[in-house]
């Protein structure tokens, strides 16, 4: 009785989820594997990937040199928060939250007016006599973008897992003899693993697929891998290629979040989402 | 939860509220798609034309969306599940879209204001029996450049572009149609060549140029211009017109011995359209010359329409940018529509120096 | 350490707040470039409530992530109390089917969406206009429904199962045990799921950029036209007012949960 009102219950989610993810897969495949001009069958597409395998590699790299940056600089944020009283940590939780209600186009172009080389930053070095600095356009703006624009997602998983951590275990950790360092180590780490690997994936994911981030911070050479998938759909007038490297993007996806995964050996509710 | 509920609903009201003027109320929409900043929306004093013309047909409601080039325009179109009523490409699109079976003819009884379109201007090379487009606009490409920085002596013609001296401060056209056609005028070759070979040659010039190239880009042209975040582009005419306004140090080239490319942008109706016949008012609308002089007082082009001229700005009427002599007119060369093949690898190239294959 | 640690997130909050302060800066400012302050005024505010069409992509954003958010939620809710009921066995793909989205680039869900839509609007249904408002709907809904049902699935773990049980051993009907025991229980996750849901879809843009007609654009989808060309600084305008909403629409929502909190604390400690 209860098992199929549990099944009842979730078959209508389960028919949604397939009708509108699975099915769309489905379709992206078959884009992928015809020609753009007859709509025949064809290897082609994929054959062509491999053209575009420097630019996976350049996203792939940019979005894990992203994510460990966010983890560095999120991880301590996180811990804070975690430890103050509850109206902080809600007044502070929903401060990291806020930037990420508000248009992320217009914070990124508010980047490139603080980097560009007529920007807010090189106007202020060139008033107090010194040199401007080429900043936009280089891979750093680039992962300065990315950091910014996911820190929240690192952030906030990070932060969900940390505030259940039981302070007895930390104490007991100290009355046993451990230095600060080493219970941080040996207790506190181990403890938000789940969330340090949520957090990765959540900045990952979008990191890796960006498009507007390059374009606005990067130079002409940094083509990321959305770029590019983004001018096949929009002017290329190719879905097909698109596709094609739409699917061995969610591909690689899908490998590099299994590996990030595997690291934590989490199950299925490993991904703590807040 | 009943307190978040009942929020929520209360927000849903309002919201319905005030977008309920978007929804029916008996009128007609027309989805008009043109270029972005290419209709006067009456800022600057000068006219709202999309306001006119729904005080004037107070039954049609004008859906004004834009895009940024011919190819996005084309993509989005082919790519199907829109309908768009109106739609303002340039010359060699409305060629292709008429090849590929993609435009409506006119009903001219319903445009009567195409009588004052310039003869110089009707039955053009690609729309030759004038079935299906009415000029909207047309104009030159050229070089703009910002006089501060640029030296007058490496100002002599489309090489200035892939000048070295300036690298990181040149743009570079974000479609493959002019990007191709000024290298075209550099290398001398037609800008209507559906020569493979040559189209080669011009991707490696790309290629070449790419290191210097600061962006590709469209409208972004403006702001960098403007504040001089770059100093050299190729742009439209019209457009230099807009960005001279606000920055005074910027010039305008137009290479002439090498040659350039004069086109038009022509009001059409696609066949995804739904409401045609209020989108031939739409087009008449835009005819009269009044509502033309107006319109093009803002956006800077030329206009077609010489009876506009008297209603607009002298010195824009007078400027030599804007209205050049026949004699230079006839230096430059309209894009046509090029085979499907052609078209084609045009595109793949750009899409390959763009992505750096 | 423990002050280095509150310097460093001192630090960390400016830098996340930095480009807010430029917009909201740029929103003030009489000229039109972001990088220079040329003088102060409200200008921009007027031209906000002057531009009909600014006004109605506003209305439009809010519409579809309000009611996306609201039936994702409900919708979301409803399948993960299911969904908890299953046997492990039918429980991992559902929860990997879930991921998709989740991991799946955003790119990929929006163009594999458009393409479903134009197929199945064209070529099925014959229809010439099938990227609508309703299509934009239901994709806002398919990447909402996983920040639902991740938030609520925690809460339904760490609920006690013998109090519906116990619910309904004292009487209740299933539905009454949902709504009386259930419900309450895992109230902080289905609002933060609906929170999630609602920032999610209000700022989304990859998505509904592929998957919009003429229509009906949202304002992210037209924001990113606007970027193509000279930027309004009314945009700037219409962004701190939207700031501001949202900041005080947070503050009140934290306010209602700490007074519910403290409310079922003091039930907790008579009990």
């Amino acid at each position: 009785m209860k098992k199929n009102n549990s099944l009842l219950l979730s078959a209508p989610y389960i028919l949604f989820m397939i009708v509108f993810t699975l099915i769309p897969l489905g379709v992206v495949g078959y884009y992928a594997l015809t020609d753009v001009d007859t709509g025949r069958f064809t290897w082609e597409n994929v054959q062509n990937l491999v053209l575009y395998l420097p630019a996976f590699w350049r996203s792939i790299l940019y979005s894990l040199i992203s994510s460990l940056i966010c983890l560095l600089i999120g991880y301590p944020v996180a811990y804070f928060i975690a430890h103050r009283g509850p109206v902080m940590q809600k007044f502070l939780y929903m401060l990291v939250m806020l930037p990420m209600c508000m248009s992320f186009l217009l914070r990124t172009l508010a980047w490139v007016g603080l980097l560009q080389d007529t920007g807010i930053i090189n106007n202020l070095l060139d008033s107090i006599g010194l040199a401007r600095l080429p900043l936009i356009r280089t891979p750093a703006a680039v992962i300065l973008g990315m950091v910014y624009n996911y820190l929240p997602y690192m952030i906030l998983p990070l932060y969900a897992i940390i505030v259940k951590i039981d302070n007895r275990l930390i104490e007991a950790a100290e009355d046993l003899g451990c230095t600060p360092a080493q219970t941080f180590v040996k207790v506190v780490l181990p403890l938000s693993m789940p969330g340090i690997l949520s957090g990765m994936t959540m900045v990952f994911v979008p990191a890796v697929s960006t498009f507007y981030i390059s374009q606005k911070l990067g130079s002409t050479d940094v083509v990321l891998i959305g770029d590019i998938i983004e001018r096949f759909f929009k002017q290329g007038n190719n879905a097909n290629m698109g596709a094609a490297l739409s699917l061995l993007l969610m591909i690689l996806v899908f490998v590099c979040t299994g590996i990030i995964n595997r690291f934590g050996g989490t199950d299925e509710e490993g991904a703590v989402i807040v | 939860m009943k307190k978040i509920l009942s929020l929520t609903l209360a927000a849903l009201l309002v919201l319905s509220l005030f977008s309920g003027c978007s929804v029916n109320d008996g009128r007609i929409t027309i989805n008009v798609y043109n270029w972005g900043q290419y209709i006067s929306e009456g800022d600057d004093g000068c006219i709202d034309v999309i306001a006119e013309f729904e005080k004037a047909y107070p039954n049609i409601r004008v859906n004004y969306v834009t895009f940024d080039s011919n190819e996005t325009m084309y993509t989005k179109m082919s790519n199907g599940g829109i309908t768009v009523d109106v739609i303002i490409p340039s010359d060699y699109m409305v060629g292709r879209l008429i090849e590929e079976d993609m435009l409506l003819p006119l009903n001219f009884e319903n445009i009567p204001n195409f009588e004052y379109v310039d003869a110089r201007w009707k039955n053009p090379d690609y729309d030759p029996e004038n079935l299906y487009s009415i000029p909207y606009s047309w104009g030159t490409v050229g070089i703009i450049y910002n006089s501060k920085y640029v030296d007058e002596a490496d100002v002599t013609g489309w090489e200035l572009l892939w000048n070295e001296k300036y690298a990181d401060k040149i743009l570079m056209f974000d479609n493959s149609r002019d990007a191709f056609g000024i290298t075209q005028c550099l290398l001398g070759y037609s800008l209507n060549t559906t020569d493979p070979a040559e189209l080669e040659a011009c991707a490696e010039k790309l290629k070449e140029q790419k290191p210097v190239v600061q962006q590709y880009i469209m409208d972004q042209v403006f702001d960098l211009m403007e504040n001089e975040e770059a100093w050299i582009a190729p742009y439209y005419a019209g457009d230099y017109l807009t960005m001279s306004d606000e920055n005074e140090a910027l010039e305008f080239y137009l290479p002439e011995g090498q040659g350039f490319n004069r086109f038009v942008d022509a009001m059409c109706i696609p066949k995804c359209a739904q409401e045609k016949e209020a989108a031939e008012l739409f087009i008449n609308f835009l005819c009269d010359p009044e509502i033309a002089g107006g319109n093009m007082d803002w956006i800077c082009y030329s206009t077609p329409i010489s009876a506009a001229k008297e209603f607009m700005d002298p010195e824009v009427v007078e400027s030599e940018i804007s209205y050049p002599s026949d004699e230079v007119l006839d230096r430059g060369t309209g894009y046509l529509a090029l085979p499907v093949e052609t078209t084609r690898l045009m595109e793949e190239l750009f899409m390959a120096v763009r992505n750096g294959l | 350490m423990k002050h280095l640690n509150r310097i460093f997130t001192i630090l960390i909050f400016i830098f996340l707040y930095i480009p807010m302060a430029v917009l909201i800066v740029a929103s003030f400012n009489v000229g039109k470039d972001i990088t220079e302050f040329e003088g102060f005024t409200l200008m921009q505010y007027a031209e906000v409530f002057k531009d009909r069409s600014l006004l109605t992509l506003l209305g439009n954003s809010l519409i579809v992530s309000i009611l996306a958010s609201v039936i994702a939620t409900v919708f979301g809710t409803v399948a993960a109390v299911g969904i908890s009921g299953l046997s492990p066995r039918l429980r991992k793909p559902v929860m990997a089917l879930t991921n998709i989205p989740m991991t799946n680039p955003d790119i990929v869900t929006g163009v594999s969406l458009s393409l479903l839509f134009v197929f199945i609007g064209s070529q099925m249904l014959g229809q010439r206009n099938s990227l609508t408002f309703w299509t934009l709907l239901i994709a806002h809904i398919t990447f909402n429904l996983p920040y639902v049902i991740l938030n609520v699935m925690p809460k339904l773990h760490q609920m006690d199962k013998s109090l519906t049980e116990a619910a309904m051993d004292l009487g209740c009907t299933p539905l009454q045990s949902f709504f009386k025991v259930t419900l309450p229980e895992i109230m902080p996750g289905v609002i933060s799921g609906a929170i999630m849901a609602f920032t999610m879809s209000l700022d989304d843009f990859v998505i509904s950029y592929f998957v919009t007609g003429l229509d009906f654009i949202t304002l992210p989808v037209e924001i990113y036209n606007y970027t193509k060309k000279q930027i309004q600084p009314k945009i700037y305008a219409m962004f701190t007012m939207l700031f501001l909403l949202i900041f005080v629409l947070m503050v009140i929502m934290n306010l209602l949960q700490l007074k519910n909190d403290k409310k079922q604390a003091k039930r907790g400690g008579a009990a």
